[in-house]
């Protein structure tokens, strides 16, 4: 049975226009239209472009909330059983709008939905956990051979067929686990890989390190004299009783703990939940982990404009990265609000 | 820990006295301890303001 395919594009590729036309809210035409020919091609007789969808990339980034419930209605008036958005290549906004789409689709509709765009797409890391993302190119000077690519993942998805990994199928990780049976043991495999490894033969590890995007180093404007500095800690400072019930490891939560009027911390007002180091000697001394009193002291002698007056503190130990990253987000918008120009952070 | 510091892309990485007691040290006199302790933080000033293209560990040498 021949399935019914709509097919997403921006103003660009649905044939309306260039930056010019990027205004252009959503609307629809029957049948395929602009690049939602190749998705007909490529689908060849499995399926039909029952309707072409197209928005602007300026409407569906600055109203993108109205855009996408006015794009899902049309989707869903023609009862596809399945969506193909992009490909979206390097188009940023047309990437975003491509990754909420089939999100909105899928979650809502309950149809499957496929994209495609460049590793560098901002797109990519917004929704690839939640839609299937195949990579493509940064141009569309392939365009054939890349929505064939997508249109015959997409046929899969539609026909609930298994989907492979992310290597053998092309799509972005989605950060999903599954178990699988292995061949061989992980002594078997461990030492296969080493072999290859010294034999110089390419080696791919079974547990892919996480990514750390480079952080650009942010220049000190003001001099020392003149600036306000902040005490941060992982390390687990809380005041006796732990206010914020901080997690003893996997922390999900951090406190701000003012220090105002004081140029030393009393031991007996604190304490410290943090499970992943011996914290006796932090106990007898919070100056170990937290150095109010040398903070302060170079604060009166003018080394430093100013000590921030509150302090931010939480657990690290086996915390994921996705809680680490909100909480650094977080502290460092109060900091900045705060008019903080730079922190120390102490870390065990 | 500093190897990890630089892992995950943080900048300016002074390395102190220890997991237990960063910024001190049960073994010393409380006089040598907080002096030890006010050497930290000012390097830490001191990496403040240096400026950096990528992570870098200063070592106060």
């Amino acid at each position: 049975m021949a399935l019914r395919v709509v097919s997403f594009l921006n103003q660009f590729f649905g044939q309306i226009g260039g930056e010019e036309k990027a205004g252009v809210g959503p609307h629809a035409v029957e049948g395929a239209v602009g690049a939602a020919r190749a998705v007909q091609e490529a689908l060849g007789g499995a399926g039909t472009v029952v309707r072409t969808v197209i928005c602007g990339d300026n409407y569906a980034a600055e109203h993108a909330d109205r855009a996408i419930t006015e794009l899902v209605a049309l989707v869903a008036a023609a009862k596809p059983d399945l969506l193909v958005a992009g490909p979206a290549f390097l188009a940023g906004r047309y990437g975003v709008a491509c990754g909420a789409l089939c999100a909105a689709v899928q979650a809502e509709l309950k149809i499957p939905a496929v994209t495609g765009m460049h590793a560098e797409n901002p797109g990519v890391e917004l929704y690839r956990r939640r839609v299937y993302t195949v990579e493509t190119g940064a141009e569309a000077t392939r365009m054939l051979a890349e929505v064939k690519r997508l249109v015959a993942f997409g046929l899969k998805l539609a026909r609930g067929e298994a989907v492979g990994t992310p290597a053998a199928e092309g799509y972005f990780a989605r950060g999903v686990t599954r178990n699988v049976v292995a061949g061989a043991i992980a002594a078997d495999r461990a030492v296969a890989m080493l072999l290859d490894k010294l034999a110089g033969r390419p080696v791919a590890s079974e547990v892919p390190r996480p990514a750390f995007s480079p952080v650009p180093a942010p220049r000190l404007v003001k001099t020392l004299e003149g600036a306000t500095i902040a005490l941060v800690t992982d390390g687990g400072l809380v005041p006796r009783g732990n206010p914020d019930a901080i997690e003893a490891l996997n922390a999900t939560r951090y406190g701000a703990y003012s220090i105002e009027g004081k140029s030393s911390l009393d031991a007996a007002q604190y304490d410290n939940p943090h499970r992943g180091y011996d914290t006796t000697w932090v106990k007898q001394d919070p100056h170990r982990l937290v150095p109010v009193d040398v903070a302060r002291e170079l604060e009166q002698a003018g080394t430093i404009g100013k000590l921030h007056e509150t302090v931010y503190s939480t657990v690290g130990v086996a915390t994921t990265l996705a809680h680490s990253a909100r909480m650094g987000r977080e502290i460092a918008e109060k900091l900045k609000e705060a008019g903080v120009d730079a922190v120390i952070l102490t870390s065990t | 820990m500093t190897p990890v510091a630089v892992m995950v892309g943080a900048n300016r990485i002074v390395s102190a006295a220890g997991i237990i007691h960063p910024l001190g040290s049960a073994d010393l006199s409380p006089d040598d301890e907080k002096a030890l302790r006010r050497r930290i933080v000012e390097q830490a000033l001191q990496a403040l303001r240096t400026e950096v293209a990528k992570p870098t560990v200063f070592t106060g040498e």
